[in-house]
């Protein structure tokens, strides 16, 4: 075809034009289908705060319970094993909770719990997301010659001790969450809610 | 008989180029002649890719995908579909010899410097090959629905937590705030359609690419630099019917292999499928020891030996990163490592080898002593592709034939 006589500002013009409105198009398309991969409201419905009865976790035991479907860990922590916690802090890579998130405000002490022995924590490694083992002992384990007692997380090491807080050398970098709580009474702690809802 | 034959040719090949593209991808497709044990393993991934896609297609005729019944649906294939377990084995057992074949294939590239200019293109085809298969593998892995398929897929979302927006980013791929049917139901869309095409696309664009430049062989020696009278490489054999047919007799002993483990070791000593994935997903309680599948253990215990999560995963990911810009990195002036000096023929074995030995740790539980052997096989693993830059200024090359060496 010749190209005798055209304008070829005015075709420039077109091709950017049409290109740009097809630009527009094609990203305005791509917003339901990225969007369809968030949560559905279904899954956003299911979030209940979970009720959980503590009166039989004995002194070094713990329960697992579930809420959004995550575990959550609660231990009953003995005298000499909450002694030791001020002890651990050269051990630790945050031993005074500088990650505000990693805790409500309630948690942010020594004990990172709102009653000394009772500590309640998210079991998801902060690491890469898998639960971590209880090993409450105070004895040398594979893992740690010096283990005073904590989480091990068998996925990539990562330690943690009775606090819930990590270890210099594990792969994870944060201590392990605390999720919002409060006791209903002695023995009953509501998990996924800081306080009664009026 | 043969006029009719060419007549129906000649109707076709005036409409769409059938007998051009035969020609210039078979039988007048000129590969070195000197081809060694090494150059069975493009044909071999082939086959597995054939063996996966059409058992794949089988199984998804059974397998129901979602939170409440894929677990038993898996259940269903191997007691009560006719021929179900035969199918299922010869899908997870191609799993592992596709890796098998491709990472040996990936080690011939590097034995011979068939990245190096003008194979680049091949090469970054080839990586993002392997990327999409062990996106596709990680998918696969996770639709039976057991404990270390949820939890694999845990430690694997959880890895794009490290990003920015990295909260926003894990609930988008998982579909949940948790791995949850959501998760399940998509990656087996992925799994099944989306991944395969990407894969299969990107195998064309990976042989075109090789048929422009032509094949590479073990001298590295350019064949196409010598011709005789006709134009044919004096070094060159057709593809086929030469190697069409030396190709059958690999993929026949690659089979024997495949059929002896497919047969008598289908669970692959819990390497192939993990012993903690015969019991149902459960998300409050993490298996005693979580592994992957052996073809990701080099990452893996790369990944573990970094005490740090951002850096850990960075690691991880620059592990595979490093190897697309392979061809930039290796400066030597001859592309085979038989006449690249010895300090290079020392650190390519030792590449191999190593590469293995992070396999093995990937699998292995993280104790303190293992941690620190992967800690060192990752500076090692590094350490290859600084080695590469450096190399050509520490050592002297042989000089390389004009012809080939050996092949008949």
């Amino acid at each position: 075809m010749s190209q005798d006589g055209v304008n070829k500002g005015r075709r420039t013009l077109l091709i950017g034009a049409t290109a740009g409105v097809g630009a527009v198009g094609a990203v305005s398309l791509a917003v339901p289908f990225v969007g369809s991969w968030m949560p559905s409201e279904k899954a956003k419905a299911a979030g209940a705060p979970a009720k959980v009865d503590v009166s039989k976790v004995e002194a070094g035991a713990m329960l697992t319970a579930e809420w959004r479907g995550k575990p959550v860990y609660v231990a009953r922590r003995t005298e000499e094993s909450l002694a030791t916690l001020s002890t651990l802090a050269g051990r630790l890579k945050d031993p005074e909770n500088t990650k505000k998130e990693q805790q409500p405000e309630y948690a942010d002490n020594e004990y990172r719990s709102r009653k000394p022995e009772l500590i309640v924590l998210l079991g998801v490694c902060t690491h890469l997301g898998c639960a971590p083992k209880y090993f409450p002992e105070v004895q040398p384990e594979q893992f740690d010659a010096n283990w005073q007692g904590g989480w091990f997380c068998p996925c990539h090491g990562s330690r943690f001790d009775l606090a819930g807080r990590v270890y210099t050398g594990s792969p994870a970098s944060d201590n392990l969450v605390v999720p919002p709580y409060y006791f209903e009474s002695d023995n009953v702690i509501v998990i996924g809610e800081d306080e009664v809802k009026a | 008989m043969n006029n009719l034959f060419a007549s129906i040719m000649g109707w076709v090949d005036s409409r769409l180029p059938v007998t051009e593209a035969y020609e210039k991808h078979m039988s007048k497709y000129y590969a070195p002649k000197n081809f060694n044990f090494w150059y069975f393993f493009g044909v071999l991934s082939m086959v597995m890719l054939v063996n996966q896609i059409l058992t794949g297609v089988w199984l998804t005729m059974q397998f129901t995908p979602s939170a409440e019944a894929a677990f038993a649906s898996v259940e269903y294939i191997m007691r009560d579909v006719e021929w179900g377990w035969l199918i299922r084995y010869m899908h997870s057992t191609g799993a592992t010899f596709f890796f098998i074949a491709v990472y040996l294939h990936m080690m011939r590239a590097i034995l011979y410097g068939s990245y190096q200019k003008p194979r680049e293109l091949i090469w970054i085809f080839g990586m993002l090959i392997y990327l999409a298969l062990m996106a596709e593998a990680f998918m696969g892995y996770v639709l039976p629905w057991g404990q270390m398929s949820y939890w694999g897929a845990q430690v694997i979302i959880s890895l794009f937590s490290v990003m920015p927006y990295g909260d926003v980013l894990t609930e988008w791929i998982r579909g949940d705030f948790l791995i949850s049917g959501a998760t399940l139901n998509r990656f087996f869309a992925l799994h099944v359609v989306a991944v395969p095409l990407v894969i299969l696309g990107l195998v064309v664009v990976h042989l075109l690419a090789l048929h422009e430049v032509g094949s590479n062989n073990p001298d590295g020696v350019d064949i196409k630099k010598l011709k005789d009278e006709n134009g044919k490489p004096l070094d060159g054999v057709p593809f086929h019917p030469y190697y069409t047919v030396h190709d059958l007799v690999g993929i026949v002993v690659f089979l024997m292999v495949f059929c002896t483990v497919l047969f008598f070791f289908p669970e692959g000593n819990g390497f192939m499928l993990e012993y903690a994935n015969f019991e149902p997903a459960n998300g409050l309680k993490t298996p005693a020891h979580i592994a992957p599948v052996w073809y990701f253990g080099a990452f893996y215990a790369i990944l573990r030996a970094v005490p740090d999560k951002l850096f850990g995963v960075i690691a991880m990911g620059a592990a595979i990163a490093v190897l697309f810009v392979l061809p930039w990195l290796d400066r030597s002036p001859v592309r085979s490592w038989r006449y690249k000096g010895w300090a290079s023929k020392l650190y390519i074995v030792i590449f191999g080898f190593n590469f293995v030995l992070l396999t093995w740790l990937g699998t292995q539980p993280a104790t303190v002593t293992l941690t620190k052997v992967a800690q060192v096989a990752s500076v090692i693993y590094f350490g290859f592709f600084a080695f590469l830059l450096i190399a050509p200024k520490i050592e002297k090359t042989k000089p390389v034939p004009e012809r080939v060496t050996g092949g008949h």
